[in-house]
């Protein structure tokens, strides 16, 4: 919690304003979310005539439609199993980078983390064809299947959150006092032992916030997963649109999925954003 | 500077392989570069070859030998006057359009609800957890509810503005036509103001207390201060934060793939899918290639004439 800003009240002016604004505000990020939860409660025909707020009576069939009208189930295994891997792989990664670019000097360092920032910028439309390619290629010279596997997609999706996910570490790290380290390696610790038992747990805030971030960034994909996936690597991103090619559209169904999928990504991110914003402001903005 | 001295000094008794410490800091970056070449650099090097290539369906199995075909691919896809180039630039403009009024909006709202949440004050904390709710929802489900309150017959946005407050005459497409644009940029805009919010939030953290005291002791108001304080002390923050906000929308394909499939209204057909359908459903995966690089080389002039400008701005002012 933070302290008052300034010694005296803020004029009545301000705060109209800023209650009519906050007012406002609230209203546009909560209808959508209203819509999806009610929705999600309805029968099917509250959702295919006009438009209500309320719904006529409450059910729970759309939560028990959802798993059979789609292989649901098995999108959201899919989707656990690509995204927690990624994540995982992603922070070590960007742990042993951001502490060699932190702790380090080296030739080459400022080449590194250029190109490695300005991935970021690359359209991914560029490389999804070619790594489509490669990824076939690689598959039929080793018998590694990286196209249409969730290998392929683990891989693909640690490189989108690596560039932001060391780029915030480094400023993490460097807040890291190295008297810390150095006091480790006096105590007979090597690098890798004052990296795992001083700086690490020292930049947990961050490193909390850079695992939402890859988290996010893989659960939310869609291009490379609908090109790169088939029917049983399939994930939630492109699987959700399996409730509208059919002949009806199951609008509450559709609710019901986007609130079952959500669920697990809007509580941890809730739960952790503290840590994001302490990761923001110690890491990326200073 | 050695920061391992005192641990190299006692190294060899231990670790027989001195060397391996010189190497480790390039050891350290070895994963991440490795990910990098195979899913970004050699990828994007493949691309521009394939761009100077006459790549169809029938090459796409074997794609080395597909026929050489010099600068056609780029002539095709900036010749203005015919169909395929006409189609890029009038894409590329409703990008530019797009990307300038949701970055603008963005920005702008998530500044304003980040100095208005500032002080602490009742339910605050409970706000700021809602405000985060859309950038934490997966793209898609976002999309799909804003699809479903856009929808001409059952949707939530015609029941207001047509059958209760009785602005439109008569319901609208908000997802076919000139509509579209509308559409889509309020699904961009409520889906990335909160990304500005939660890092401005984190830049007006580091602005020192003291300030603002000193201020409003000098008897400045609330909205000098914001002015004279809060804006100057968050530019380095806004410059990165602007310059990010702009790459993600203009390269924004979750959005308007979600909102329209494969291929989207004119009026909201972004770049991204233009070149998706350009070659993935046209089958012209050459002409793709050309149109990516294109549009790699315009954001690349863009972000080198960005940071020349606003790091010269920097110099100025200090």
């Amino acid at each position: 919690m933070s302290l008052p800003r300034s010694p005296m009240a803020p004029p009545r002016s301000f705060l109209w304003s800023r209650r009519v604004f906050l007012t406002l505000l609230t209203g546009f990020v909560l209808v959508p979310v209203y819509v999806m939860i009610s929705s999600s409660l309805k029968p099917l025909a509250d959702v295919t005539g006009t438009f209500r707020w309320l719904p006529t009576e409450l059910t729970i069939r759309p939560y028990i439609d959802i798993w059979s009208t789609v292989p649901l189930g098995r999108y959201f295994v899919n989707s656990l199993i690509v995204a927690g891997a990624a994540t995982v792989c992603s922070v070590v990664i960007a742990v042993f980078s951001a502490y060699a670019v932190s702790r380090y000097d080296f030739r080459g360092k400022r080449v590194f983390t250029v190109t490695v920032l300005s991935t970021q910028m690359f359209p991914g439309i560029l490389f999804l064809l070619p790594l489509f390619l490669i990824y076939v290629n690689i598959g039929n010279a080793t018998g590694i299947a990286l196209f249409g596997s969730r290998g392929g997609l683990i891989l693909t999706y640690l490189t989108f959150s690596l560039p932001f996910s060391i780029w915030m570490l480094i400023g993490y790290f460097d807040s890291v006092p190295r008297d810390l380290d150095e006091a480790a390696m006096v105590d007979g610790c090597g690098p890798l032992g004052a990296l795992f038992r001083v700086v690490v747990p020292a930049a947990v805030p961050g490193i909390v916030a850079v695992a939402v971030y890859a988290f996010m960034t893989a659960w939310g994909e869609v291009l490379f997963a609908s090109v790169m996936t088939n029917d049983t690597t399939r994930t939630l991103a492109v699987g959700l649109q399996g409730y509208s090619t059919l002949n009806d559209v199951y609008w509450n169904q559709i609710m019901a999925a986007s609130l079952v999928v959500s669920v697990p990504v809007v509580a941890g991110f809730l739960l952790l954003q503290r840590y994001l914003v302490a990761g923001l402001t110690a890491g990326a903005v200073k | 500077m050695r920061k391992s001295s005192p641990g190299a000094a006692r190294g060899p008794r231990r670790r027989p392989g001195r060397i391996r410490r010189i190497g480790l800091p390039y050891l350290l970056l070895l994963p991440a570069l490795l990910l990098e070449l195979l899913v970004h650099l050699v990828p994007m090097v493949i691309g521009i070859v394939m761009s100077f290539k006459e790549l169809t369906q029938f090459y796409i199995r074997d794609w080395g030998t597909a026929p050489w075909a010099g600068f056609d691919n780029y002539s095709v896809s900036v010749d203005f006057d015919a169909p395929v180039g006409k189609a890029l630039l009038d894409s590329f403009l409703v990008t530019i359009a797009f990307t300038l009024l949701s970055v603008g909006l963005c920005w702008l709202i998530g500044t304003a609800a980040a100095v208005f949440m500032q002080d602490t004050f009742r339910g605050r904390g409970l706000l700021r957890a809602l405000f985060l709710v859309p950038y934490a929802l997966p793209v898609y489900a976002a999309v799909i509810t804003w699809v479903f309150m856009f929808q001409h017959d059952n949707g939530l946005v015609n029941h207001v503005l047509h059958d209760q407050l009785g602005i439109t005459d008569k319901p609208s497409f908000w997802l076919i036509g000139d509509n579209s644009f509308i559409a889509l940029l309020t699904v961009s805009v409520w889906k990335g103001w909160p990304f500005a919010f939660l890092i401005v939030m984190a830049g007006l953290q580091n602005i020192p207390r003291e300030l603002y005291e000193a201020a409003s002791l000098d008897g400045a108001g609330m909205l000098q201060q914001v002015r004279r304080i809060t804006l100057p002390s968050l530019r380095p923050v806004n410059q990165v934060l602007v310059l990010v906000l702009f790459l993600w929308t203009f390269n924004d394909f979750n959005t308007p793939y979600v909102m329209f499939g494969k291929t989207a209204p004119e009026a909201a057909d972004l770049i991204s899918v233009h070149i998706y359908q350009a070659s993935f459903v046209t089958w012209d995966f050459g002409t793709g290639s050309a149109m990516s690089v294109l549009l790699l080389l315009f954001l690349l002039a863009v972000t080198g004439v960005y940071l020349a400008l606003t790091s010269r701005g920097r110099r100025t002012a200090s």
